[in-house]
């Protein structure tokens, strides 16, 4: 068995407000190995991102621990990468400033890194908008400049929360095929949140299902394409022939009612 | 694109936008100018009473003696550098308070009826007690241009500052950031917009805070030329004063504007 690089164990989160108390979710228990991918899909208002801030320490749980790489999470030790549905990237700073943010919040910034930097934005093909403003990108760039900016932190595991949901459709299977490369390339391990079951299909080695709220896990489902060689990438994923298989699957699992 | 291979129908639609802007300036240009003659001709003609209207060749004159004697720019220096203060001081409070604010939502929450009240109520009804208790020279008029913008100040500064977006500030957040890197990367920077109308507003209602300051007690400056004239009828002096005001307020509106324009690469 892999190394284990998140392990939750028997999460559960009540929400307080004057009107009443809320479970938000309850009983979550998973484990996450290094370098897969693991889809999240659940109904909407299910809590979904309530277990991914509660997975990046930035809330902390009714019940339940987080641990990652074998520490639980804090404030301190914190090295979890975080990609948003819009890609949060700050208008008056260009590219450049924009992919080092996390660092110099850090304290870490140095030619060193800078020059890596550098290095990643040419790697994947913004070299020419270096010096550029956000403003002056399309959606699909931006959100590969959010995502240097957070993989030149090295994270220990990604959080993906519905990354590419605010991309139009076509720039969105472009952009989930070439991050998807990019993440299988650099080895990294992730969690993401998605509402498209294609999509999670196409990316993730397991997809969690949720059942509605309070969000439980109902099945956990195993992906295994058959994709002829060279063609194990997301868009590649789409065309095996298991792929109608999982989609159906899943969407009865999810049991939706309108 | 390079000029030359510019179509013929572009280069008539660039022009003929061009004809437009001048002919607009233009027209701006002579509404100002037949307004002025207007006033003129009617006063020779006695159409009007200049007792009450002065007319503008008498202004001119008024204005080239003021300038002369060097009066004019004795009052105008006092003006301008009580609002300039006053502006200055207004904006520089207003903005730290509102800091504050941000920073703890408890003060926020404990200060915002106060701030409600404060912001409907006319601060110029202030003055009188300001001034008896600042005192009447320069101080108290400042202070009084200081209270008409630091309540808009805070008011526009703090609804921006919590206006933020929720998920920068948790990008941050997973980055380890401290609540003052918050506010130094994220929160400052997002506010310069809201700066700069609020340096816009703030031109404005400092000059109302120094001319009703002066209004009230002063020995020099725009505000005690306006009183003085017109306790003495002589409209000449309160119309040449008001002229002024207008053109250094646009002057000053321009100069809040270049620096908008410095910030507008992105």
């Amino acid at each position: 068995m892999k190394n284990t690089v998140v392990e939750i164990n028997n999460i559960g989160m009540t929400y307080h407000s004057l009107e009443g108390e809320t479970e938000a979710i309850k009983n979550i228990d998973l484990n996450i190995y290094e370098g897969e991918i693991v889809g999240i899909v659940g109904p909407s208002g299910c809590g979904k991102s309530t277990l991914l801030s509660i997975i990046a320490g930035l809330i902390e749980p009714s019940s339940g621990t987080v641990l990652v790489k074998g520490q639980k999470v804090c404030r301190s030790n914190r090295n979890i990468g975080y990609m948003f549905q819009k890609d949060q990237l700050l208008e008056w700073r260009n590219i450049l400033q924009n992919v080092v943010l996390g660092l110099e919040i850090q304290g870490k910034l140095n030619s060193q890194y800078y020059e890596k930097a550098r290095n990643l934005l040419n790697n994947y093909g913004l070299g020419d908008f270096i010096h550029s403003y956000p403003s002056q990108l399309s959606g699909g760039m931006r959100q590969r400049v959010a995502l240097i900016r957070t993989l030149i932190l090295e994270p220990d595991f990604l959080l993906l929360d519905e990354p590419f949901s605010a991309l139009d459709y076509q720039t969105r299977l472009a952009i989930s095929d070439e991050i998807g490369v990019i993440l299988k390339k650099e080895g990294k391990t992730g969690l993401l949140v998605t509402h498209d079951i294609a999509e999670a299909i196409s990316l993730c080695d397991r997809v969690v299902i949720l059942s509605n709220r309070p969000a439980t896990i109902k099945e956990i489902i195993d992906i295994k394409l058959t994709c002829p060689e060279g063609r194990n990438t997301p868009l590649g994923r789409r065309e095996a022939p298991e792929f109608r298989y999982y989609f159906n699957k899943i969407w009865k699992e999810l049991d939706i009612h309108v | 694109m390079s000029k030359k291979n510019i179509s013929k129908a572009h280069e008539n639609y660039l022009s003929s936008i061009k004809k437009r802007n001048k002919t607009i300036f233009i027209t701006q240009i002579a509404v100002f100018v037949i307004g002025l003659s207007l006033w003129e001709v009617a006063a020779h003609f006695k159409w009007i009473d200049t007792f009450l209207t002065s007319y503008p060749s008498q202004i001119w004159r008024l204005f080239v003696n003021y300038t002369k004697n060097g009066n004019l720019f004795h009052h105008i220096g006092i003006s301008v550098f009580e609002t300039v203060v006053g502006f200055t001081g207004g904006t520089l409070l207003g903005f730290i308070v509102a800091i504050g604010l941000w920073w703890s939502k408890f003060w926020a929450r404990v200060f915002d009826p106060y701030l409600v009240m404060l912001n409907s109520l006319p601060k110029t009804a202030l003055a009188p007690i300001i001034i008896i208790w600042v005192g009447a020279g320069y101080s108290g008029i400042i202070v009084t241009a200081i209270s008409v913008s630091i309540v808009v100040t805070i008011m526009n500064m703090y609804e921006s500052f919590i206006s933020v977006d929720e998920d920068l500030i948790k990008l941050l957040n997973t980055f380890g950031a401290t609540k003052f890197q918050i506010l130094r990367k994220i929160v400052l920077p997002s506010s310069v917009p809201a700066l700069i109308n609020t340096l816009k507003i703030n031109i404005g209602l400092s000059w109302v805070g120094v001319i009703v300051g002066e209004f009230l007690v002063s020995k020099a400056g725009i505000g005690y030329l306006i009183v003085y004239g017109g306790q003495v009828f002589k409209l000449d002096i309160v119309m040449m004063s008001v002229f002024i005001l207008a053109i250094i307020s646009v002057l000053m509106y321009r100069i809040v504007a270049i620096v908008e324009n410095k910030f507008n690469r992105w």
